[in-house]
Formats: C-alpha cells, structure tokens, sequence
C-alpha cells in the first residue's frame, strides 16, 4: 500500500485551501496605513532621446504627492548582471548600465521613464497621461542580425555592434570540432528559431515601499522567488542601502517561472518615493505592463550542424546562436544562453566533440532573462531536432539512432565535451519506460486509424537532460557568476515540540509547505501537523537564494537535512543526559531517543521541553535550546533526464494540428511527493506545448509589441493538451545530495517542445511531403500549411 | 503598413487642388475629425476622435503638407496623440493627373501606430489604416463631385447636384 504521509506519498498540498478559498495574501492584498498609489509613464516608442520630460502640469493635477523621473535617480547604481561572460577573443563583457528609470534614452516599448505617486491609482493615472514629454523617435533595433551588421545604429551609444558578448564554449575544442567535421562521412545542418515567449505569471508583479522615518528602515513586499537575492541586488548594487536596513517581504506568490528571479527598477523606485513622502507606494502591474516589461524567454536564432558516421554514430557537434538580451541585461541575462545552455550541448550523448558559440545582441525590445528551464529548452531543441533530421537524412530509426548514441549506465560519472560532470542517469531505462507506456509498437496502427479519417499521424521524440540543483558556488563562480548559489534552512524546535523550519526557498506555486514538511516530519518521526514552513521574510529566514532552476529541494532541500541532523544530534546530547546514559548509545527513531538495547527512552517532545525549560539540563557542557541552521553548497548540478513521445494528428486540409497523446518518463532520482511532481511535469510540457504550438511574442520592425494582450498571445487552454501519461519511476538517485533528488520544475518545458515539433515534421514526412523538414514554433496550422504547400 | 490606390474624380485639376488645399474639405473628409485649423503654409492643428478595435481615442497633432507641386500632388502628414491611447502617424503621397472630364488622384499611404493601440490592435491597423484612406477619398470624390447618382436619385434635391465644394467655389 503506498504511504500516505512522509517522504514519497502524494499528501494533498496544504497550501492549495488557501489558495482554492480566496484565502491567499499576495502582495495586492496587502494594504498599509496612509497608503499611496503609484503609476509608470512608460515609453510608447521602442527608442527615442529624452530631450525633455516636463511633469509641471501633472504635478498640479489633483491627488498628485510626487513625480519622479530618471533625473532623480542619477546618483543611484545600476542594475547588475550576475554572471560576467567575456568573449572568446578576451573582450570585457558590454555592462551599460540599467538604471532604476530611463534616462537620456528610452531603449523599448514599456520603459519607464516616470513614476508619478498619487492619493488614488486614478489620479496617478491621469497624472501620467499629463506629463509631457519631448522625445525625438531614433530608428528601432529589432532584428539581430541587423543590430549585429548595422553598427552606427545603436541601443546604447557606447555599444557599437550592439553585441554584448561573442561567446565560444569550450574554446580549446573549437578546432578539434572543426577537423572532425572537414573528414565527417555525413553532415546534417538546421537553422532554426527558438521562439521569444511572455512568462505570463498568473499573478502581475506588483511592489509596496515602506519607509519608516523614525527608525529609517525601509521594507519592500514584493512578487520575487527570491527576497534575499532581491535584498542583496538593491543594497550592494542599486540604492545602498545597508542590508540591515531593508527587509524584504515575497508573501504568496502566483507564478513566477523566471521571470520573478529578477530584481525590476520599480522596486526601486517604490522604495525611493515611499522615503520622499514618508508614505507607503503601492504599484500593481496592469497585464499590460507585464506583456511589456516582465523579462521575456527564451528568443535564439541558432545554426546547428551535426557529424555522424553513415550507421548514425554522432561524431561532433556545432552551434552558432544570437541570443536577444534586449534593451538591458537583467540579472542572469548573460547566464541564461550560455553556462545553462552551451553547457548542455552533449544533451544525454556520448558526442565526442561539441563546440557551442553564442552572441549576446542588444535590441530596443524588453530584457529577455531565464524563463522555465532557461537555456537548456533552447539546448535541447536544437539537439532534439538535429537528431530527428539526421535521422532522416540517413534512413535511420529515430528510436534507433538515440538508443545508438545514449550514454549507457557503465560510463557514469560521464565528464561531457562542454564541461559537465553527469554524476548518475540511465537513459536507456527511461527510454524502455516510454517506448512501454506510449506503446510505440503500436503507433502504426494508430497512424492508419488517422489515415482512415483523413489525418496524418506524427510520432516525435525527445531524449533530454537538464543540469539543475543551481548551483555549486565554487563552480560556477570560476564561470563568472557573482554570486554564491548555496541554500539555507533554520531548523527551531518550539518548546512544545512543535516546529518551524525557516527557508530560503521561495514557493510561488511548488507547494514547498507540504513537500518540505513532509520531509522534516518523516526525519523527526512527528506529524506533519507539527512542521510549519516559514518563507519569503528576509527578516525572519536564513540567507538563501530562492527558488529557481529546480534547485528548491536539491538545494533548500538539503539544507534542511542536514539541519534536521545537528538537531537530532543535540537532541542525542540532551537525552543521553535525561537517560543517564554515554551520548553514543542513544539511537534516534521513530521520534524517539532511546538507549541502545533498552526500553529506556525519550520522546522527541519530552527532549524539546528539556532544550527550553533546562531545569535538568548538561548547562555547563550545552547550551539551551533546539534551533539549528545549516547551509548547504551542493557539489554538483543535479542531472533529471527522461525520454518524451508526443503523437500529434496534422489535418493537411488545414494544417492544423492536435496533440493526441503525451507520454512522460522522467529519472528526477528520488520522488518526495508523486502527485506534486506529476503535477510539475503536467505544468512543464502545458507551457512546453505552448511554446512549441501556441505562443509568440512578435515585435514589428518599429519596435512595437504586437503580441500584447491575451487576444494576440495565445496560451495554451485545456482543449491544446492531452491527458499526460506521466512515469517517473526509473530512478537513479542523486550521488551528492542527502535526499538523492534530482527536481523537476522544469523538466516538462526542456523536453516537449522539441517532440512535438518533431511530431509534426513526422507526420508530413510519413504523409509524403517529403520537402517538409522543419518548421519553426510555434508550428501553427498557417505555418503547418504554408509548409505543406511549399 | 504601405497602400497604394487610385481614383478618378470628375472635377478638373484646378477643382481638386483647390480642395486638396481647404481646411474646411480636409475637416470634411478626414473620418472622425473634430476640428482642423490652420493653413497650407502653416499646417493644420487637428483633432480626430477614432476607435481602432477595442482602443478609443481622440488624437490631437498636426497635419502638415509638403512637397507642394501645383497641380501636380502633395505629400500629407501627420502626427497625433492619443494620450494613453498612444500615438499613429502616417502619411499619404498624392499625384494628380489629368483624365478626360476629370483628374486621376493617385495614392500611396503609410501609417504607423504605437502604445497601446499597437499592443491591442495590431491584428486591426493594416484593415483600419486601409479603411481610413478609402473613407477619405471617398469623402473628397464626394465633396468635390457632388454625391453618386443613386444617392442623387433618392435625395434629388436640385442644390444637391453639385458637390458642396463646387458649390462653394461655382
């Protein structure tokens, strides 16, 4: 019978009663005493010179109390990129400075130039319509490879290619990469396009500053994944303000999937105004302003080409990508198309040689930064639909040619060409499930039943892995990070037995409340009843760096073990005294202490009580007291791997196309809570059938979103997606982690766009449009059509 | 977006350059204009109330003429501001020449928007921009013509025969 609390079973997520009764507190819902209501005047023009920005009469329009504009912030830093990346000449990497408001120029549609702070949002509104601005409109920059020729026409004056960085990975194998290409019995090359997507969080970001001039403390509620990070960015980058002196509050958050990571200008900007007029500034993004402004995802132009033996033996492998960075670098902007995705070019493969080159390229359209899975979906489509070509061109199966070039379980720890060091996986596993579970023996009777109603039927598949568990600090920090990406946990026994584990991972969705308490509950033998989770307060957890890059668990997760630990190896201490006993015969179980061999023991309250109210207490040899801390640096990546199958029927009618089944099996090493990871991975492929069908955010050649609401930007709605088939039973556990866990955040978004795509190529190669061998995402019926008809 | 059109119009050369040139006819003809002031030399201050899709808007700007060749065409410009609307601007180059019992009015229209309008109606602008410079030409065909034969036939007043223009001007 599967368990129904503790690690591995599926304990319903106590925070969804919450959440399904209207019971959440987001930073929307909060409101303070004498509250005032802030508005941003953003750009209209994709790129323009400020002449003049004249807020006279908006600021005499009623309810005004302040405008504020890129002028008042000149004194103030930039924000930073996190990662530095030179390029493979050696050049320094382009760092223009993002200030907390536009000054000089605006560099996209949506950037802000104002904030104008009002007694109501309606009076902050017209006041902003009111402001007048004296702009001169500079020609947009749009398409890369323009920005990238057209030099005299720049995002950022002292730019002149507008490129910020030409990458190479691993430079010392680029020609060894290249030999074996020259001499390779088959070359197969792609150019595709990895689509630019809106992160389309369900709830907008918004941000309150709260200024307290008798103490001089600011506190800042605001929609972050990570408050520490977000504390750190506008005390030792932006604003200088002591650590000490700032708080910062992410309550409930409704969504992030990257785009929350970021520190954004009017956090800034709402805590500058709140000290001007010693008043609270509340601003909630309109959806608007989040099509606008939210970092975007994802957007390459990439150039792949593969060498194989004529048997299909892949021999080396080579990219060349642009990567849109937009008008500035968010915070892991430069992180995201490099060391999360030239670093994953081997994909699950035994390639020998990979070479991966990438230019950052400056555009007047918003900050593109990681959006779920950041890099390594870009990865893994290229590598995915190479594979699927190559296999074409040589005739050869495409279960055949994975299962040819997979890494087999004998060759772990695997160091691959692009630097990693896989510690553990077994893809071949994986690969039986899915071919088992998506019964691909059975796909040609499938296909003649679509036949049969005038549909061609595609089968597409995925072989992928992803690096997560962000990050080992000592690794990434010889890569160019700028910042440590450890986790943390308090680990406080209550005097009552009762406990709280304070962490600094951030849920804005996971579910961390129920898996974390899970997991404290099972280590400690208590109820799950009695661990409550305590997150999003930088006044009240640990420094940690939040949640991102499937690192929650394999990081905050471990942290929280190991904290468990030196609290029951106190408790241990104490109890030996309570028992009068040698503190290396007490055994710890079930939620007891116990003497080794005897009946005679203490349970994990009466020791709590002890650590509180130390009346019979080794005083002189232990302090009082049951709380404990642990941070926790993992010493590898994690590496979730799995095998996707997505069959789609195409109408050649019409070119449209119906996803008719998704099947899953996953390696995320060991599973804490199975529904919440079924439920990460439903999540993971929604937003990777969106990319790959559904979604595209298009700029015209003026700078201008046209994609800007829910009636041009399709997401996906429950009619686009299948009933998933979803296994994550073939395990190999993590080797470095306490937990041997892997995550699963984003597993579902790196490894279904790229089966689809080749879902539907394979069903109009199957269908005889032979001349149909790619189509870019998202492979609409115009795009499906128009390539049937070619 | 670009589009290019032409249109014959039963009034001389010197008729439709007279009109090209009146505040009045461009107040008359320009859909949804509340107001034009101004001169050909000085250009026109306007107010155009329009609605593009789901975004309503009264656009203030200025039109300006240039390239002014007698007779022969004009460019018009313009500018407007839709408050948070956003803004369009566009353009139209017109060449003129003379048909029998008439003159040959050719045009090409460029239109841009931005802000708003671009976010929620970009699906829109192209058939928008297209219907704005058929409803203008029409207007002028019909200011300076006089109204259609059917729509003669149903109001038929005598003092309608003539375009109001051409009455102004006759």
């Amino acid at each position: 019978m599967p368990k129904d609390h503790g690690i591995g079973a599926s304990v319903k997520r106590r925070e969804d009663i919450r959440f399904l009764t209207g019971q959440g507190r987001y930073t929307a819902d909060i409101d303070l005493h004498k509250q005032t209501y802030a508005y941003f005047a953003r750009s209209e023009m994709a790129h323009a010179k400020i002449n003049k920005i004249d807020t006279k009469a908006a600021a005499a329009m009623p309810g005004v109390i302040a405008i504020m504009t890129g002028e008042d912030f000149v004194g103030m830093g930039g924000n930073p990129a996190g990662w530095y990346i030179p390029s493979r000449d050696g050049a320094a990497m382009k760092e223009p400075k993002r200030p907390v408001l536009a000054h000089g120029k605006v560099r996209h549609v949506g950037d802000a130039y104002a904030i104008v702070v009002a007694e109501t949002l309606e009076q902050a509104k017209d006041a902003a319509a009111a402001i007048e601005v004296d702009f001169t409109e500079l020609p947009a920059i749009v398409n890369m490879a323009e920005a990238v020729a057209n030099s005299a026409n720049r995002v950022h004056d002292e730019i002149d290619n507008n490129v910020c960085f030409d990458w190479g990975w691993i430079e010392d194998n680029r020609a060894a990469v290249d030999a074996a290409f020259a001499k390779a019995p088959h070359v197969t090359t792609l150019e595709l396009v990895n689509n630019r997507l809106v992160p389309n969080a369900m709830e907008p970001r918004a941000s309150i500053g709260d200024y307290d001039a008798g103490t001089g403390d600011y506190k800042l509620y605001t929609t972050s994944q990570n408050p520490h990070l977000t504390r750190l960015l506008i005390s030792a980058f932006v604003m200088g303000i002591p650590e000490n002196k700032l708080t910062v509050i992410a309550p409930d958050v409704g969504g992030g999937f990257g785009s929350k990571i970021y520190h954004y200008g009017e956090e800034a900007a709402v805590l500058a105004a709140s000290k001007a007029i010693r008043r609270p500034v509340k601003w909630v993004a309109e959806r608007s302003e989040s099509f606008l402004t939210d970092a975007h995802g994802r957007d390459h132009v990439t150039r792949i080409q593969l060498a194989l033996e004529k048997d299909g033996t892949f021999l080396a492998l080579r990219t060349e990508t642009m990567a849109n960075v937009g008008a500035y670098l968010s915070n892991f902007s430069t992180a995201t198309p490099t060391f999360l995705h030239g670093t994953l070019m081997a994909g699950p493969y035994k390639t020998p040689l990979v070479y991966v080159n990438v230019k950052a390229v400056f555009t007047n359209t918003a900050p593109v930064d990681a959006y779920r899975g950041a890099g390594r979906p870009e990865a893994t489509y290229s590598i995915e639909r190479i594979v699927d070509l190559a296999a074409d061109e040589l005739g050869i199966d495409k279960v055949e040619i994975r299962r040819k070039n997979l890494l087999t379980p004998d060759m772990f720890p695997y160091t691959s060409p692009v630097g990693l060091v896989y510690d553990v996986g077994n893809y071949q596993a994986t690969l039986d499930k899915l071919i088992e579970l998506g019964d691909l023996a059975g796909f040609e009777k499938r296909a003649a039943a679509s036949k049969a109603k005038g549909k061609l039927r595609g089968l597409g598949l995925s072989t992928w892995i992803e690096a997560c568990g962000i990050a080992p600090s000592h690794l990434v920090g010889q890569l160019g990070a700028r910042v440590g990406l450890y986790d943390a946990a308090t680990v406080r026994v209550n005097a009552t037995g009762t406990i709280s584990v304070m962490t600094g991972a951030h849920s804005h969705g996971q579910g961390h409340e129920t898996v974390f308490a899970q997991i404290v509950a099972e280590r400690l033998g208590i109820a799950e009843s009695a661990v409550e989770i305590v997150h999003g307060d930088t006044s009240k957890i640990p420094f940690g760096m939040g949640s991102y890059g499937s690192r929650s668990l394999a990081v905050a997760g471990s942290a929280m073990v190991n904290a468990v630990d030196k609290i029951i190896a106190k408790g241990k201490k104490i109890a030996a005294h309570m028992l009068e006993a040698a503190e290396g015969d007490i055994e710890f179980a079930d939620g007891k202490f116990s003497v080794a061999g005897t009946d005679k023991a203490k349970t994990f309250g009466e020791v709590a009580f002890s650590a509180y109210v130390p009346h019979n207490y080794p005083l002189e040899t232990l302090e009082p007291g049951l709380d404990e801390t642990s941070f926790y640096d993992p010493a590898n990546f994690t590496y979730p791997a799995g095998a996707y199958a997505c069959e789609v029927e195409v109408d050649p009618a019409t070119g449209h196309v119906e996803i008719a089944s998704f099947t899953c099996a996953d390696d995320f090493g060991n599973v804490m809570n199975p529904m919440i990871v079924a439920g990460q991975v439903h999540g993971g492929v929604g937003q990777g059938i969106g990319q790959a069908m559904l979604e595209n955010t298009t700029y015209d050649a003026n700078g201008q979103l046209l994609s800007a609401s829910y009636m041009d930007y399709a997401m996906p709605r429950a009619e686009d997606v299948p009933f998933y088939t979803v296994d994550h039973s073939c395990n190999t556990p993590c080797t470095h982690n306490p937990l041997g866990v892997k995550g699963c955040g984003e597993a579902g978004a790196i490894g279904s766009p790229p089966a689809v795509v080749n879902a539907v190529v394979d069903a109009l190669q199957r269908g005889g449009y032979k001349h149909v061998t790619h189509i870019d995402m998202p492979v609409s019926p115009s795009r499906v059509w128009s390539a049937i008809n070619g | 977006m670009q589009l290019t059109d032409t249109r014959d119009i039963m009034a001389s050369p010197e008729v439709v350059w007279a009109a090209i040139l009146n505040p009045e006819v461009l107040k008359e003809c320009v859909p949804g204009c509340e107001s034009m002031t101004g001169s050909p030399e000085t250009g026109f201050e306007a107010v155009v109330a329009q609605k593009v899709g789901p975004v309503s808007a009264r656009f203030t700007g200025l039109v300006t003429l240039s390239d002014i060749s007698p007779l022969k065409g004009l460019k018009i410009s313009g500018e407007g501001k839709g408050g948070p609307a956003g803004y369009a601007k566009g353009g139209a180059t017109v060449t003129m020449e003379p048909i029998e019992g008439g003159t040959r009015l050719s045009y090409a229209v460029e239109a841009n928007v931005g802000g708003k309008i671009a976010q929620l109606g970009s699906r829109i602008i192209d058939s928008f921009a297209k219907k704005m410079a058929d409803s203008f030409f029409e207007r002028f065909q019909t200011a300076v013509e006089g109204p259609s034969e059917d729509a003669e036939a149903e109001a038929a007043p005598e003092a309608a025969k003539k375009g109001w223009f051409k009455r102004l001007i006759s």
